[in-house]
């Protein structure tokens, strides 16, 4: 039986096409690199300047001179990069990047995307997430359907500070896979085993549901 | 136009040369390309009441991190503090002004001064908390914020080699704000673990052109704050 996080991380694999420039968010997006088929060729950017990053290989030496954006030592793979900052936002706002995939404190039906400051408790400033949110043109929250004390994260208007509005492409979740359209939150994907009316009582957003096109995971 | 071995200084001389209340442009993300050793020198000769700009604060014990603990620091612009618990309560105690920039647009901004330019357009933040306080205009038929460049005094960076005349080599991910920086500030000192002689680096695989560095330190791979990491892993 996987955990929550090797369901969302397993299916998120999935969204990734070879031949693709992948951002990979701070935490939870930063493993989907070890989900992806180990031959497939995806170029991994990272926000402080590297196109074409990996983790670094077991027992190899770090380069105190190469981390990611989430501050681990990586390598890189052949056909790898390495610029300053104006250039690596240059990328993300000409939408050279093709795949974005972000954490998320609320996601609403909309897209609209919540994800870096809760005021009064957590505000560390936006980083890199905004123009990523804006500019690469698929955006896909990976994240837990519920916060922990049970609350529904995805919602039918976010409540906090937006990190760009109408983003988001696609929500994985323990729970679902959801895409945003123009008439709404629809489901793709369940998770083996769990109900219909389970998935829409944990959830704030109006879900579009046809049960008979609805695959599992 | 001062060239060869007037720029080549000690870390004393150089670092002795800026003020109380300098706007000091400090590069770096994380600990790749932060210029350590010029940043303890600061530290050690007692400046106050300094503005600096970098794109996080460190971490509490190293970099800006031990100057902003120090109380010597009276404001930061920046894109993201979370790896200093210390920098959040002194901004969230209201002992350090704090100004937050999505990181791309903070190296836009940095990029336009270093280029010459007063500012420039941009849709990023629209529609966002950020915008509040911005200048908008038309264009074309779409509404854009300006964005001012911001400038320095002093820009503090860190290369792999130099060479005398202050040309430039930044390596992997410490490159990051360091060019940008050199050129956006009216005097640049610069840091590196080695520096040539003229004709020792390649032209065309120089960052930074010895036109914008004022001064270049050597500091050493081994016992500099560099180097101490090195050993820690």
């Amino acid at each position: 039986m996987p955990s929550d996080q090797e369901r969302i991380l397993a299916r998120a694999a999935r969204e990734v096409v070879a031949g693709q420039i992948v951002n990979l968010g701070i935490g939870l997006p930063t493993r989907l690199f070890h989900y992806l088929p180990e031959d497939m060729e995806v170029l991994i950017h990272s926000e402080n300047g590297v196109l074409g990053c990996q983790p670094l290989a077991s027992g190899r030496e770090a380069d105190l001179e190469m981390i990611d954006s989430g501050g681990a030592y990586i390598g890189t793979r052949p056909g790898a990069s390495v610029f300053d900052s104006a250039l690596s936002f240059a990328m993300i706002r000409r939408s050279r990047v093709d795949i974005t995939f972000m954490g998320a404190f609320e996601v609403d039906q909309a897209g609209n995307l919540a994800n870096w400051k809760i005021p009064g408790k957590f505000s560390p400033g936006i980083g890199g997430a905004m123009e990523l949110a804006q500019k690469v043109d698929t955006l896909v929250v990976l994240c837990s359907h519920n916060d922990k004390h049970g609350n529904p994260k995805i919602l039918r208007h976010c409540r906090l500070p937006l990190t760009a509005p109408r983003c988001v492409s696609r929500i994985i979740t323990e729970k679902a896979v959801m895409q945003v359209t123009a008439a709404g939150l629809e489901v793709i994907d369940i998770a083996e085993g769990l109900e219909v009316a389970a998935l829409r009582a944990a959830t704030e957003a109006e879900l579009i549901i046809d049960e008979s096109r609805l695959g599992r995971f | 136009m001062t060239l060869l071995n007037h720029k080549h200084s000690t870390i004393e001389a150089a670092i002795a040369s800026i003020p109380h209340g300098a706007v000091i442009m400090v590069g770096g993300f994380g600990s790749p390309g932060t210029p350590f050793a010029l940043l303890d020198e600061l530290l050690a000769q007692g400046q106050t009441g300094l503005t600096l700009i970098k794109n996080d604060a460190n971490e509490p014990d190293i970099g800006i991190g031990r100057l902003i603990r120090a109380g010597r620091v009276d404001r930061l612009l920046t894109s993201h503090i979370g790896l200093n618990r210390i920098a959040i309560e002194e901004m969230n105690q209201g002992r350090l002004a704090v100004e937050m920039y999505p990181q791309g647009l903070l190296a836009e901004k940095i990029r336009c001064a270093g280029a010459g330019h007063y500012g420039f357009l941009t849709d990023i933040g629209l529609d966002t908390e950020i915008a509040a306080g911005r200048r908008e205009i038309e264009c074309d038929g779409r509404t854009w914020a300006i964005e001012p460049a911001i400038r320095a005094d002093i820009a503090l960076v860190h290369a792999d080699l130099a060479d005398a005349y202050g040309n430039l080599v930044y390596r992997g991910t410490a490159i990051n704000f360091n060019p940008l920086m050199a050129m956006a500030a009216d005097r640049t000192i610069a840091q590196a673990f080695e520096i040539r002689y003229p004709g020792s680096l390649i032209p065309e695989a120089i960052h930074t052109p010895c036109a914008f560095v004022s001064q270049v330190v050597q500091v050493d791979p081994v016992t500099s704050e560099q180097g101490r990491r090195a050993h820690a892993i």
